[in-house]
């Protein structure tokens, strides 16, 4: 149980910022999209995406809202807020800077 | 924008919990129903796509779990919810939890009410202004030229006089001298005796406090010449004056003589100490010779230091003064040459320092044993639970989580005994108050911050400590065997078992130290009342009285007459057997004494002198008090105002200054009254102090009336107390204005002036007490335990044919083990420690080897004791019953 062996410690909340870009949408949505975009590369599994989605809730970058979906059924559904866009654009950057560096090491060898 | 999400959303799961987590299953529920969904898109039947979706989730109480841990108050909820737990585990075991609560009452009781005292009379700060510039200055006569040995010797008037002139290191410098003051009869009160002090008129200011109302003393006041004034302490003007504000200016008589009264001192205001109720100027009241006298030692010297300067270089300013005293007066070897300092503060509390650590030690001794006793309790507590435990972590209860829930429990059991300790702290200060009004700086102890912090801390401490203790003990890297164990396997039990023996040994080992302690005090306390004081103590009055000398000049025949009457009168008393009049009885102290030179003798060295403790008494005292007169005879009866020629020594006196050689008819020169007289007898040693060693004493005739002051001792074969008020009626009918104080039966004073020692060793014991006790309980404790973990195995070897006895053996020796290795962990941790109290001890060495056997014996016994009990139930097992058991 617990962290996706696969994904890089910390990108996980990156990912669901960038993801929720694009518009509002409820847990399984993200997780689907997330695996969709990645071509099936990224899993991301229920036992931290739920934790992950209350983090980022509890720390004002993600707001959630009750509404029906497309089966008609209640469910919860997550957008950015201002903060998190901010917090999305900070930490992209971020991820941009370390994976080039990243790159630079691994293609030099 | 942000802070105020966050802030709703903080308000919102602190009070919409219960919805969070309706909406959290709610949320999770979806999900799941998606990936349903979506197996049976895959072609999955109903049933298979609803079993692989529960796979693909996990555990759902744990994921919830995760989940509601990154909610703000997590942490506060789960804290909320281990006290739950823990207040229900404890509820379910009572009688546990109230054995708990109870022994950490008393540790934390016990050190919290030390550490109030310790706090109050030792580490706060005096309450004057800078109180840390104050030291208490002294002359520090040294042995070498017979002048006597005191490295705090109170200063003569002349050097202060020149230290204050002459000085560089003090902004002021001020005199103090405690001396009783007797208040006239008036407004319909009786005449009393009164503790007062003779100060110069800068001691307040120096000091930095103002009369709450009227003045100080001016340095106008401060002389012979000047109209006599007091400053009065608020109590005294509350209980005597009915705290009348139109005192100020009024005259009172303070020993027959009118004073104004100038000032009232604030409430809080205690100087020299907290019984001073009233201050004179000393210029006033001690004529010019003693104000100028370098060799007449009499004041306390008080001095604030000026800004910048350290002690060590004040003391060495004064040390040039007093040297250039010493070298110009070489002739007289009661000059000091050298100063000495001490903080004003330490001069204050300076008896009870070492002792009141002493206790505070003890008290943290008992506290480690009140904290090593509820670890004992709650190991073994965990050895009970440890299945239930062991089922826990199997089903995925997280390390952290487990060790909290210890903490927690160890934290309520802290923090209830905290509280029930900190009413205990609040009873036994009270108690303390109420008994020991006479100890130093006693205003001074009361509850602050500084103690609930202290008290807060110790719980902390002990929480942490009890409950660390018990969870590194919970091993759950043998989580499989703990479930696989049955009740016939013991190895975890034992090792258990064996964290609490070591546990065990160190209490016992902490027990031994403090019941040496408390044995060696005892002891000495017992030695220093049974010291012979050499005079008949018991049917023996006393009194103190202090003629006024206005109406009774020394020297003159005043006070002769005054107690000639006295004695006469009250010799005749039915029930009287003897009655003697003398300056000091035994027990009342040192007093005072003088320099004296032997006319028969060669003149000693340049600079050289002989000193002795100075009497005066009448001819009827040595045998009133059962003094044996060795040789030659008391004072003759014509020995009375001018032809007084003759004087008493002591057998010490004898032996000291007269060595090999008859002193029976040689002559004294003494200093004190500058007067020749003849030894006419030689009387046994008494012991100015009880715990002192006797010195050697001078007595001179009190009929020759140069004393005006002194303590009357009534001997009697009945109930002597009985005569009190027939002889206060007799001083009565001779003087109406003459107070009488420090009415004592011989054995009354002896026990006041013991009390300090009586008060540690009885603290003392019963701390000591108390641990063993403590240790008793833990001994018997581990070793029934050992004994129903054990059960089965005994049971078994009863059953192949053991001896009961032979098991008996076996289990007692098992639990006498941890009791001998603490005993001897004990006995040489105290070789160390007694040495720390080797100063509060009266003829007792620190190593007593007597002490040290009874300790051992002590404990033993009471170890046996607690293991005899638990060791028989073993012996007396029934196999079979015990097999079905299994």
């Amino acid at each position: 149980m617990g962290k996706p062996s696969d994904l890089v410690q910390g990108t996980l909340d990156l990912l669901i910022l960038k993801t929720l870009s694009l518009g509002a949408m409820h847990g399984w949505a993200i997780a689907k999209r997330i695996q969709q975009i990645s071509s099936e590369v990224l899993q991301v599994q229920q036992g931290s995406l739920y934790p992950a989605l209350h983090r980022l809730e509890q720390q004002g970058w993600i707001k959630a809202k009750w509404a029906e979906s497309e089966t008609g059924r209640r469910a919860k559904f997550y957008s950015l807020t201002t903060a998190g866009r901010k917090q999305m654009e900070t930490e992209t950057a971020n991820w941009n800077r370390l994976s080039a560096a990243i790159n630079l090491v691994v293609g030099e060898v | 924008m942000r802070w105020l999400n966050r802030l709703a959303m903080r308000l919102r799961m602190l009070f919409f919990r219960g919805s969070a987590n309706a909406e959290l299953n709610e949320e999770l529920g979806f999900h799941l129903e998606q990936q349903i969904a979506e197996n049976r898109l895959a072609g999955m039947n109903a049933e298979e796509a609803r079993f692989a979706a529960l796979r693909a989730f996990g555990n759902p109480v744990l994921l919830r779990e995760e989940t509601g841990a990154t909610w703000s108050w997590s942490a506060l909820e789960q804290f909320v919810h281990d006290v739950r737990i823990g207040a229900r585990t404890l509820s379910r075991t009572p009688g546990f939890a109230l054995i708990a609560i109870l022994i950490t009452a008393l540790g934390i009781g016990a050190s919290v009410a030390l550490f109030t005292v310790v706090r109050g009379v030792l580490l706060r700060p005096l309450p004057f202004p800078e109180s840390d510039r104050l030291l208490t200055l002294y002359e520090r006569s040294t042995p070498a030229a017979g002048g006597g040995d005191f490295p705090h010797n109170v200063v003569a008037g002349g050097v202060y006089a020149a230290w204050n002139r002459e000085n560089t290191s003090f902004s002021s410098l001020a005199l103090v001298r405690d001396d009783s003051a007797d208040l006239s009869a008036s407004g319909g009160q009786l005449p009393e005796t009164l503790n007062g002090a003779h100060v110069s008129w800068n001691l307040f200011s120096t000091l930095g406090v103002n009369p709450a109302m009227g003045r100080g003393f001016t340095s106008t006041d401060d002389s012979l010449s000047a109209n006599g004034t007091v400053v009065l302490s608020w109590s005294l003007w509350k209980r005597r004056f009915g705290a009348d504000p139109a005192i100020l200016n009024r005259i009172i008589y303070v020993d027959a003589k009118p004073y104004t009264v100038i000032g009232i001192m604030p409430a809080w205001f205690e100087f020299p100490d907290s019984s001073t109720q009233l201050w004179r100027a000393v210029y006033h009241e001690f004529p010019e010779k003693v104000m100028s006298a370098f060799d007449n030692h009499m004041f306390r010297v008080v001095g604030r230091l000026k800004p910048g300067v350290t002690a060590e270089e004040a003391e060495a300013n004064l040390s040039v003064i007093s040297r250039q005293i010493h070298d110009s007066h070489l002739d007289n070897p009661f000059v000091a040459g050298e100063a000495n300092s001490r903080p004003l503060l330490e001069h204050l509390v300076g008896d009870v320092k070492r002792p009141l650590y002493m206790l505070l030690a003890a008290t943290v001794c008992l506290l480690l044993i009140a904290c090593l006793n509820v670890a004992n309790l709650l190991v073994a507590r965990a050895a009970a639970r440890h299945k239930e435990l062991a089922i826990r972590t199997a089903l995925g209860g997280g390390r952290m989580r487990l060790l909290r829930e210890h903490l927690t429990e160890s934290f309520l059991l802290e923090a209830s005994g905290g509280a029930a300790g900190l009413l205990l702290a609040y009873a036994a200060i009270g108690w303390l108050l109420h008994t020991r009004p006479d100890m130093a700086r006693v205003g001074a102890i009361h509850f602050d911050g500084v103690v609930a912090a202290f008290t807060t801390a110790v719980v902390i401490l002990c929480a942490l400590f009890s409950g660390l203790v018990s969870a590194f003990n919970t091993d759950d890297t043998r989580l499989l065997g703990a479930l696989h164990e049955s009740s016939r396997s013991h190895s975890a039990a034992g090792k258990r078992a064996r964290l609490r023996k070591t546990l065990l040994a160190v209490e016992v080992g902490l027990t031994v130290v403090l019941l040496m302690g408390a044995s060696l005090l005892v002891k000495s306390y017992q030695r220093l009342r049974s010291t012979n004081v050499g005079c008949i103590t018991d049917n023996v009055l006393t009194m103190r009285m202090k003629l006024p000398g206005k109406r009774y000049k020394t020297p003159g025949p005043a006070p002769a007459n005054f107690f000639e009457t006295l004695l006469q009168r009250v010799r005749t008393l039915p029930g009287v057997d003897a009655a003697g009049f003398v300056t000091g009885v035994p027990g009342q102290g040192y007093m005072g004494d003088t320099g004296f030179t032997i006319v028969e003798h060669p003149p000693l060295p340049r600079g050289n002198g002989n000193l002795a403790v100075y009497r005066a008494a009448d001819p009827g005292y040595f045998a009133a008090m059962g003094i044996p007169v060795l040789r030659g005879r008391t004072f003759g009866d014509n020995q009375k105002l001018d032809p007084v020629s003759e004087v008493v020594i002591s057998e010490s006196f004898a032996k000291n200054f007269f060595p090999g050689e008859d002193p029976l008819g040689k002559h004294l020169h003494i200093m004190d009254g500058n007067k020749v007289r003849m030894i006419v007898g030689i009387v046994g040693d008494i012991r100015y102090e009880i715990g002192e060693a006797p010195e050697p004493m001078l007595y001179h005739p009190v009929f020759a009336g140069d004393q005006n002051y002194g303590t009357l001792a009534i001997r009697s074969r009945q109930d002597v107390s009985q005569l009190a008020l027939p002889v206060q009626q007799i001083i009565q009918s001779q003087d109406h204005d003459l107070p009488v104080s420090d009415v004592l039966t011989m054995n009354q004073l002896l026990g006041k002036s013991t009390l300090d020692q009586s008060f540690d060793a009885t603290l003392i014991s019963s701390l000591a007490v108390l641990s063993l006790l403590l240790a008793a309980a833990g001994l018997f404790g581990v070793l029934s335990y050992v004994v129903a973990q054990r059960s089965g195995e005994i049971g078994i070897r009863i059953a192949l044919g053991a001896q009961r006895e032979q098991v008996l053996r076996g289990m007692l020796a098992d639990g006498l083990r941890p009791a001998l290795i603490g005993l001897v962990l004990g006995l040489g941790a105290s070789v160390a420690t007694t040495q720390f109290i080797k100063s509060m001890l009266y003829e007792t060495q620190p190593l007593d080897p007597g002490v040290f056997a009874a300790v051992a014996a002590l404990l033993i016994a009471s170890a046996a004791l607690a293991c005899v009990v638990p060791a028989w139930r073993a012996s007396r097992l029934d196999p079979m019953r015990v097999l079905r058991m299994e």
